[in-house]
């Protein structure tokens, strides 16, 4: 089984990363038969105000121990064959991606299934922050996450 | 230099903000909870509703017990993703 979790601060090329980890780790495999992946890009409207930019702080250590955990629980709950698991922290800009989850399984429920797990289970348990600069000129904290259903 | 004896304390995010520190320190002689850390360190500023605390990197609750030696952090709801 391939596992990549990789929290930067360049740019998420998120298309380019999925094939890469393919090419690299299971080229020639035959056993998958679903890929599920989860994509998620910043918006330049948030609460009703345009917003500028966006800076992500997290907590470094305790991010990688927090997203393993969350991988691990994963391949425990469904038969995952490979796992790819990618955040942006630093400055961001409206349209770029922010995260990126892929899992790769023989069929679409356990791909599905995974995939959505891993993403509200990083929304809630790893250490991230965002940080708004709007348009007016203000800043603030996001405070809260929007709901997943 | 941290002796084994020094509780390293980190903040995040709109906390580190409200404090104006990222990080401090706090000697412990003996097993203290989080609450206690908090209220050590910042005798007065109440630690805002809703913030959530780590001990050595994994969620705690504030009444959870620290030890010399441990890395605990305070932070405000995560927002990641």
């Amino acid at each position: 089984m391939a596992q990549l979790i990789k929290v930067q601060t360049e740019a998420l090329k998120p298309w380019i990363e999925i094939s890469d980890f393919q090419t690299s780790n299971f080229q020639n495999h035959t056993n998958y038969g679903a890929t599920a992946t989860f994509v998620g890009t910043m918006r330049d409207l948030n609460e009703g105000d345009e917003v500028l930019e966006m800076t992500l702080e997290h907590y470094s250590a305790m991010t990688e121990k927090q997203l393993q955990e969350i991988v691990d629980e994963a391949n425990e709950k469904w038969p995952l064959l490979h796992v790819l698991l990618m955040h942006r922290v630093g400055k961001i800009l409206p349209a770029d991606p922010i995260v990126l989850v892929a899992v790769w399984s023989a069929h679409r429920a356990a791909a599905f299934d995974g995939c959505r797990f891993l993403m509200e289970a990083l929304k809630h348990k790893a250490p991230f922050w965002k940080k708004e600069n709007l348009m007016s000129g203000e800043s603030r904290w996001v405070e809260k996450n929007t709901p997943g259903t | 230099m941290l002796t084994m004896q020094t509780v390293k304390v980190l903040y995040f995010a709109s906390l580190r903000e409200l404090l104006g520190v990222a990080e401090s320190s706090i000697d412990l002689k003996d097993a203290s909870d989080a609450a206690s850390v908090w209220k050590a360190i910042n005798p007065s500023i109440d630690l805002p509703d809703a913030s959530l605390v780590a001990i050595n990197q994994s969620y705690a609750s504030l009444d959870a017990v620290v030890q010399p030696g441990d890395e605990v952090a305070f932070f405000p709801p995560v927002t990641g993703g």
